[in-house]
C-alpha cells in the first residue's frame, strides 16, 4: 500500500514577544493552551477527539514532563485526545509536523496537531549541581542524624542557582559565537546581513498589512502583532548597531539587528488525511511530502564546513535526491533566519562548487535560488524565534502561500542547536 | 453591567422604601431560558366578535396560540368572541393573565375601538408581572378615511398603554400590511412578543407583509441548520448575538477585527462556533467573508452587521479621522457586504440580514453627528435594500437598541447613565441579550413577514419615539 500524503489544513500562533516582554509571566503551558484554543476556534474543533497532539519546548521545566497533554486537557479539544512531548532544539516544531504527518501517511491517525512553544522569560532555573547532590543525599538518609550530616555539606557557593544559558555544552560557545565563526569563514558581509534583515521586516509588515496573517495568528495578552517587528527599519538604521557576536575577531559583523532576539511564543499546525478534511469541510492548504534531518560535527569538524548551524546544508541534497528534485524546483523557500548570516552562509554553501563536490559528494553545486521566492512573508529576524514555535509558524505560513498560489512546491530549512538541521518539502 | 438600583428596589427593604418615597420601581424582567413555555400563565384573547370576517380568523389565532402551548381563554362579553366553552380551567386557578391579546384586524369604525377599551379595562387589572399586551390590526391603506383613522388609532392606544403598564409588562402592536398577510406571518411575531425574548421590546409597531414564511420543524431550535455570520462578535452585544443564534441552532461564524482575536476565540469556543478574524472595512472583506462561509459551511443564510464604533466629538471639533472611521465601519462596510450578498453565490435564498442601528440614528445625540449619520444611514440602507432582498426571497431589517447595559454605557458618567437608564417605560437599561433576542427573531425563517423595518429594543425610550 502506497502511503498517503498528510494534508495541512491550517495553523495558529500567538504573536511572538520579546523575552521579558508582554509574556514574561506566561508559562509554556499558558501559551500552548491559548494557541491550541485559537486553533480550535478557527476550525471549530470544540470537543473533537483528534488522533494526537505532538508538541514540545526547548526550555522546559521538569514539572512540565507532560506539557502537551496538560495543554490539551486545558484546551477545548476533547480530553480523549492523546498527546506527547518532543524535543529537538529549534527543530522541535518542524519535527512534530514530521511525526504527525508520518502517522497520518501510515494511516495510524486521521488527524493531529503539531505544535511548539518556548519561553525564555519563564525559563527554568536549576539548583546548583552541588546543592542538588547534597539535597538528594539528605533525602536518602535513613534518620535525622544522617540527614543533618548530609545537610552539613552545604557550601555557600552552592546557593547560587544554575542560570539557563543557550551555550553549547560541548564547546561552551553561544549559538551567536558559533555562527560568528561560520559567518567569518564564509565571508558573509555586514551589508548583506543588514539588507537581508530589512527585507524580513518589510515582508512580514506587508503580510500583516494585506491580512495574510489574519487566519494564522490569534492575539494573546493584548499583543496582536509580533513585538519584534520593525516595519520602518532601514539599512542605515541597522548599520549604526554595534556588533554583539564574534567581537574578538578583527571584523565582527553580527548585530542585534541581523540576529534573532530571544523570544516567547507558541505555534500549532492542524494536519489530517484528505478524507478527514473533507468530512469536516476543511479546505486543504497543502500536503506534506517528505523531510530529512542531518547532523554536523561542530565539535571536532572543520571550522568552515561543520558550523553549528550548517546541518541543513547536508540534509538538503539527500532530501532532493530522494524526491528527484533540484534546488530550483520550488516556488517558495522558507529558510529559518536564526541569524541573517545563517541563511546567507547556507545559500553560499549550496552555490559553492568545491564545497558541494567535496563535502556533499555532488557532481555539481546545488546552485542559487531565486531570492524573490525566499521568506516572502518574513521570517524569524522580524517575527522573533521562540525556539520550538518556529517550525509551526513556517509550516502554516508556507502551506497558506501554496494555497493562495493554487499550485507548486515549497521548501523548508531549519537549523538547530547541537549541530542539527531539519529540511522538508510541502506541495499544494 | 449591574444596575444596583434595580437590585435594591426589588429587595424587601427596597420595595418598602420605594413605595413610601414614590421612587420609580423597575421590575426584574422575564427573559427567555431554553425550555421556558411561551407564557407562564393563561392568555386572554379578545376580538371583534360576531363579525363574519373576524370569526374564522379569531379561531385560527386561538388555535395557533393553543398549538404553541398557550392556555387560551377567550373573552366573553361585548369584546369577546363569545365561546365560553373554550375557557380553560387554569383561568380559575390562576387569577393573573400572562398576556392580553386583542384581534382588531376587523376594526372599521371608531365605535369598534370602544370594544378594545372594554376588553382591556377588564383584563389589565389582572395582568401579571412581565405581562404581554399584543394588539393585532391592519395597516392603513388609503382606501377609506374612516377605516384608516380607526386603524391608525390602534397606534395611539398601544403606545399610551405601554406607558401605563408596570411591573415589567409590555404592549406592542402588530399590523398586517396587506389583506394577503394571513396568520402564517403572525405566528413568529406572536411567539416572539409573548415570550421572554421580547423583554425589552415595548411600545413598538411591527408591520408584517404577505411574504412566504417557513415554519421550523422545532420552534425551540428556529435556526437549526442555518449558517450565520456575526460581525463584532468578540464582546458585548455581538458576543450575545452569537450566543443566542448558536443556542437557537445556527452554525455561527464569529467575526471581528484581528486584534480582538483573543476574546473572539473565547466566544467561538464557548458557543461551539468558529472564529473569523477580519477587518470588515478592508476592500476584500465581503469576498473573504462569503468565501469563508461557502468553503467551510456550504453557504451563508444569516449575516448580522453588529460591528460598530463610536468616536464622539462635537461637530465643530470633529477630526476627519473620527468622522471617516465611524462611517467606514458602521455604514460603508455594511453597504459593500450587503451588495456582495445579493450577488450569485452570496446569501442563500431565504436568507436574513439584520443590521444594528441605534436610537441615536433616529433621535440624534449630542456629540454623535458621525455615529448618528452612520446609524440613520443604516436605516435608509435597510429600507432601500428591502425590495432587492425580497426578490432574493430574503429579508433585511435593522434593530435599534436604546440604552443597553454594556461596557460602553458603563463608561458614561454616573448621573448621565442613571438618567438615561430610567428614561423609558420599563425604567431600566436593556441587557445585550435583549438586543440579541430581537436580532435572533428577525433571523428566523418564520420571520419573513418583516422586511425593510427598524425594530427598536429600547423599553419604549422617551427619546426618538
Amino acid at each position: 500500500m502506497a502511503a498517503r500524503r498528510a494534508a495541512i489544513l491550517g495553523g495558529n500562533r500567538i504573536p511572538f514577544a520579546r523575552a521579558n516582554g508582554p509574556y514574561a509571566h506566561a508559562s509554556n503551558q499558558d501559551m500552548l493552551t491559548a494557541t491550541l484554543d485559537g486553533l480550535v476556534a478557527r476550525f471549530g474543533l470544540q470537543g473533537e477527539r483528534l488522533g494526537e497532539v505532538a508538541a514540545g519546548a526547548v526550555l522546559k521545566h521538569s514539572k512540565d514532563f507532560n506539557l502537551t497533554r496538560e495543554a490539551v486537557l486545558g484546551s477545548r479539544l476533547s480530553p480523549r485526545t492523546p498527546a506527547y512531548d518532543v524535543q529537538q532544539a529549534c527543530g522541535t516544531g518542524l519535527h512534530t509536523v514530521i511525526l504527525v504527518a508520518n502517522k497520518i501517511a501510515l494511516g495510524q491517525v486521521e488527524s493531529g496537531i503539531a505544535a511548539g512553544v518556548d519561553t525564555v522569560s519563564d525559563a527554568p532555573i536549576a539548583v546548583n549541581e552541588g546543592l542538588r547532590r547534597v539535597l538528594l543525599d539528605a533525602n536518602r538518609a535513613k534518620n535525622l542524624a544522617g540527614r543533618l550530616k548530609a545537610l552539613a555539606g552545604i557550601r555557600p557557593s552552592q546557593l547560587v542557582p544554575a542560570a539557563p544559558s543557550n551555550s553549547e555544552p560541548r564547546t561552551g560557545l553561544s549559538m551567536g559565537e558559533h555562527q560568528a565563526i561560520t559567518t567569518a569563514e564564509w565571508g558573509i558581509t555586514r551589508e548583506a546581513q543588514d539588507e537581508f534583515a530589512v527585507a524580513s521586516h518589510r515582508n512580514l509588515a506587508a503580510a500583516y498589512e494585506s491580512g495574510f496573517l489574519d487566519d494564522l495568528v490569534t492575539p494573546f495578552l493584548k499583543l496582536s502583532r509580533d513585538q519584534n517587528l520593525r516595519p520602518d527599519t532601514t539599512i542605515e538604521r541597522l548599520a549604526k548597531l554595534a556588533p554583539v557576536f564574534g567581537t574578538r575577531s578583527p571584523n565582527p559583523t553580527m548585530t542585534a539587528g541581523n540576529s534573532t532576539p530571544l523570544s516567547d511564543g507558541a505555534s500549532a499546525v492542524l494536519l489530517a488525511s484528505d478524507e478527514w478534511a473533507a468530512e469536516h469541510k476543511l479546505p486543504v492548504l497543502a500536503h506534506f511530502v517528505d523531510a530529512e534531518t542531518a547532523g554536523v560535527d561542530y565539535v571536532h569538524g572543520d571550522r568552515k564546513a561543520d558550523g553549528l548551524l550548517m546541518a541543513p546544508v547536508y540534509a538538503m541534497p539527500r532530501l532532493l535526491e530522494r524526491n528527484k528534485l533540484t534546488l530550483q524546483d520550488f516556488d517558495f523557500y522558507e529558510i529559518h533566519e536564526a541569524f541573517a548570516s545563517t541563511v546567507l552562509a547556507t545559500l553560499a554553501a549550496w552555490e559553492d562548487e568545491g564545497f558541494c563536490r567535496q563535502r556533499l559528494g555532488l557532481q555539481a553545486p546545488l546552485g542559487a535560488i531565486d531570492r524573490a521566492r525566499l521568506n516572502v512573508s518574513g521570517s524569524s529576524l522580524a517575527a522573533g524565534h521562540p525556539f520550538a514555535a518556529t517550525g509551526g509558524r513556517i509550516v502554516a505560513n508556507l502551506a497558506k502561500l501554496l494555497h493562495e498560489k493554487g499550485s507548486g512546491r515549497g521548501l523548508i530549512s531549519i537549523c538547530a542547536a547541537g549541530g542539527q538541521g531539519v529540511v522538508a518539502i510541502l506541495e499544494f | 453591567m449591574a444596575d444596583r438600583y434595580l437590585s435594591l428596589i426589588n429587595s424587601p427593604l427596597g420595595e418598602n422604601v420605594a413605595s413610601w418615597l414614590k421612587l420609580p420601581r423597575p421590575a426584574v424582567l422575564r427573559r427567555y431560558e431554553v425550555g421556558d413555555p411561551l407564557l407562564p400563565g393563561p392568555l386572554l384573547l379578545g376580538g371583534l366578535g360576531g363579525r363574519a370576517e373576524s370569526a374564522s380568523g379569531a379561531r385560527e389565532l386561538r388555535d395557533l396560540l393553543v398549538n404553541a402551548g398557550v392556555s387560551v381563554v377567550v373573552a366573553t362579553g361585548a369584546g369577546g368572541t363569545g365561546d365560553p366553552a373554550t375557557a380553560w380551567a387554569d383561568a380559575a386557578a390562576d387569577p393573573r393573565w400572562s398576556a392580553l391579546v386583542f384581534d382588531a384586524t376587523a376594526a372599521t369604525s371608531v365605535a369598534d375601538l370602544a370594544l378594545l377599551r372594554e376588553f382591556f379595562a377588564g383584563g389589565l387589572r389582572r395582568l401579571g408581572a412581565s405581562g404581554r399586551v399584543v394588539v393585532l390590526g391592519r395597516a392603513p391603506d388609503g382606501a377609506d378615511p374612516v377605516q384608516d383613522a380607526t386603524r391608525q388609532a390602534l397606534d395611539g392606544i398601544v403606545r399610551s398603554l405601554a406607558k401605563e403598564l408596570r411591573n415589567g409588562a409590555t404592549a406592542n402592536l402588530v399590523l398586517l400590511d396587506t389583506t394577503e398577510a394571513g396568520l402564517a406571518v403572525v405566528e413568529s411575531a406572536m411567539r416572539f412578543l409573548l415570550s421572554g425574548r421580547s423583554a425589552y421590546v415595548d411600545g413598538q409597531v411591527i408591520r408584517l407583509g404577505g411574504a412566504a414564511v417557513a415554519t421550523p420543524a422545532d420552534w425551540s431550535r428556529p435556526l437549526q441548520g442555518k449558517v450565520a455570520v456575526v460581525t463584532g462578535a468578540a464582546r458585548g452585544i455581538g458576543a450575545s448575538i452569537a450566543t443566542v443564534l448558536a443556542r437557537d441552532g445556527a452554525q455561527v461564524v464569529a467575526a471581528d477585527l484581528p486584534m480582538a482575536g483573543e476574546s473572539l476565540a473565547r466566544v467561538a469556543n464557548r458557543i461551539g462556533g468558529t472564529s473569523l478574524q477580519l477587518d470588515i472595512t478592508s476592500a476584500d472583506a465581503p469576498e473573504r467573508m462569503i468565501n469563508h462561509a461557502n468553503a467551510r459551511f456550504g453557504g451563508v443564510d444569516i449575516v448580522i452587521h453588529n460591528a460598530g464604533i463610536t468616536r464622539d466629538k462635537l461637530l465643530a471639533n470633529m477630526k476627519p479621522a473620527q468622522w471617516d472611521s465611524v462611517l467606514a465601519v458602521n455604514l460603508e462596510a455594511q453597504l459593500r457586504i450587503n451588495a456582495a450578498l445579493l450577488q450569485p453565490g452570496g446569501l442563500r435564498s431565504g436568507g436574513r440580514v439584520v443590521c444594528l442601528a441605534s436610537t441615536s440614528g433616529i433621535a440624534g445625540n449630542r456629540g454623535q453627528t458621525n455615529y448618528a449619520a452612520s446609524k440613520a444611514g443604516v436605516i435608509g440602507m435597510v429600507r432601500s435594500f428591502a425590495q432587492s432582498f425580497a426578490e432574493h426571497e430574503a429579508t433585511i431589517n435593522a434593530v435599534a437598541p436604546g440604552f443597553i447595559e454594556t461596557e460602553m454605557t458603563a463608561a458614561m458618567p454616573f448621573a448621565t447613565r442613571e438618567a438615561a437608564r430610567r428614561l423609558n417605560s420599563l425604567q431600566q437599561g436593556g441587557q445585550p441579550v435583549d438586543v440579541a433576542e430581537a436580532v435572533g427573531w428577525l433571523s428566523w425563517s418564520a420571520s419573513g413577514g418583516m422586511n425593510g423595518q427598524v425594530l427598536r429594543v429600547c423599553g419604549q425610550n422617551l427619546v426618538g419615539a
